[in-house]
């Protein structure tokens, strides 16, 4: 998932060679989540939507090296609108596919510990992702991260695609998209159903992966 | 659509407001198929644009609670709310005017105006399809007119900020470019959407708009 820039050193100069961003596999089927989150949907946001902001990333990230190279300070920094609409947009989804799970279930061990030190309970967290996603102005995600610095959880919002690290330092748990392409097809302009729903399909032990991941 | 404040000279001075109500629409649901289907149409004016009227209107009352309290902190806390919702009710009662089953071609002043600032329909349609296409999340691609200027604009706004208080453009054409606006009929196509739109453009009300806004 992660491009990686390789140098390779030739004899009389050194060359940058970038690996393509590539849109990562579902670790379900497309109806897997249903009847939670309808197979069109999955198809769709994962194909169409996080499909495209993978090739507009690459697209970007090339014409933003074809600048650097001619040093070309102005194009560079016009393309980071589109670097960080499209990077975030691949981060999020690729991060939103591993947050889902068919079985669900719900936080154990030392993520259940932090839930509660931090919000004292897992109903008071719910409540408080809940609310903060439906009541998101536009497009955007909501946010359970990690701060490093105080060794807590909290809830955030971002807006369109901006990516939750690169933006508040939070390290990303979990996210609700509540882009209305995420469940539009399904409940309509009903947002509330949907959050309460997705909260049955969540991978709390992929959570709890990002969590202890993060406190190394 | 527009709240009036009528001040009744009681032995002290109370304001009474009017509440904000959802404009009916000037056509059937279904008559800007197969552009846009009835459904959305429905959903659009009695579930998304119904939602920006209750909000408004309990959104203005907090705002005069708070007003007569002296509370300024939460007068200030409202301005959000006040600007999504409000932005809201004001882009839809434009938007529902700006469509037409028969909306034609520009004609006239406007045709002119047109002409003048972008050299041929054409190219301001391309300009404005290609900005509305653009907008990164919700928002609207609006065609309004700069009095200052006495010029055409294209322009873009996010989520519900209305054009008028947020750029001073007076709005004459609103492209709505919220998912909720084409997804059940175009899924993430939305450039489709807005070409398809154009076909169903009423100018008569455009022409209407630029000529108030001459005054």
């Amino acid at each position: 998932m992660f491009r990686t820039l390789s140098q390779r050193v030739w004899p009389s100069r050194t060359v940058l060679v970038r690996e393509k961003h590539t849109l990562p596999d579902l670790p379900y089927d497309y109806n897997a989540l249903e009847p939670v989150i309808s197979a069109e949907i999955m198809q769709l946001h994962h194909q169409k939507h996080h499909q495209t902001y993978v090739t507009s990333l690459n697209q970007a990230e090339e014409k933003f090296l074809e600048a650097k190279e001619k040093n070309d300070l102005k194009t560079m920094i016009a393309l980071t609108s589109q670097l960080r609409f499209n990077g975030g947009g691949h981060i999020n989804h690729s991060i939103l596919w591993q947050n889902f799970s068919p079985k669900g279930g719900e936080p154990e061990g030392d993520l259940l510990k932090a839930i509660e030190a931090n919000f004292g309970s897992f109903d008071t967290l719910k409540n408080g992702l809940s609310s903060s996603a439906v009541s998101l102005q536009g497009s955007g995600w909501t946010w359970l991260g990690y701060n490093k610095s105080t060794n807590s959880l909290a809830i955030a919002t971002c807006s369109n695609q901006d990516p939750l690290e690169p933006t508040t330092g939070l390290v990303p748990l979990l996210g609700i998209d509540v882009w209305e392409h995420a469940y539009y097809l399904q409940y309509k302009s009903v947002r509330a159903d949907y959050v309460k729903n997705v909260f049955k399909i969540i991978n709390w032990k992929d959570v709890a992966t990002r969590l202890a991941t993060a406190r190394q | 659509m527009f709240r009036t404040i009528s001040q009744r000279l009681l032995p002290r001075c109370m304001s009474m407001r009017q509440k904000h109500t959802l404009p009916d629409l000037p056509y059937d649901f279904n008559a800007l198929e197969p552009v846009i289907s009835a459904e959305i149409m429905q959903l659009h004016h009695q579930k998304h644009h119904q939602t920006y009227v209750n909000m408004l209107n309990q959104t203005e009352e907090k705002f005069m609670e708070a007003k007569e309290k002296n509370d300024l902190k939460t007068m200030i806390a409202l301005g959000p709310m006040l600007r999504f919702n409000g932005g809201g009710h004001l882009n839809h009662s434009i938007f529902w005017q700006n469509l037409s089953p028969n909306g034609g071609e520009p004609e006239g002043e406007l045709l002119e105006a047109i002409n003048k600032d972008y050299g041929s329909l054409e190219n301001m349609k391309n300009i404005f399809s290609s900005a509305t296409v653009a907008i990164q999340g919700s928002g609207w691609g609006w065609l309004g007119y700069n009095k200052t200027t006495k010029t055409l604009a294209i322009t873009t706004c996010a989520n519900q900020d209305p054009l008028e208080p947020t750029t001073g453009l007076v709005p004459l054409l609103g492209i709505d470019v919220w998912e909720h606006a084409y997804y059940l009929q175009y899924k993430n196509v939305r450039a489709d959407y807005v070409k398809n739109l154009f076909k169903i453009i009423n100018w008569k009300d455009v022409a209407v708009r630029l000529a108030s806004a001459k005054q």
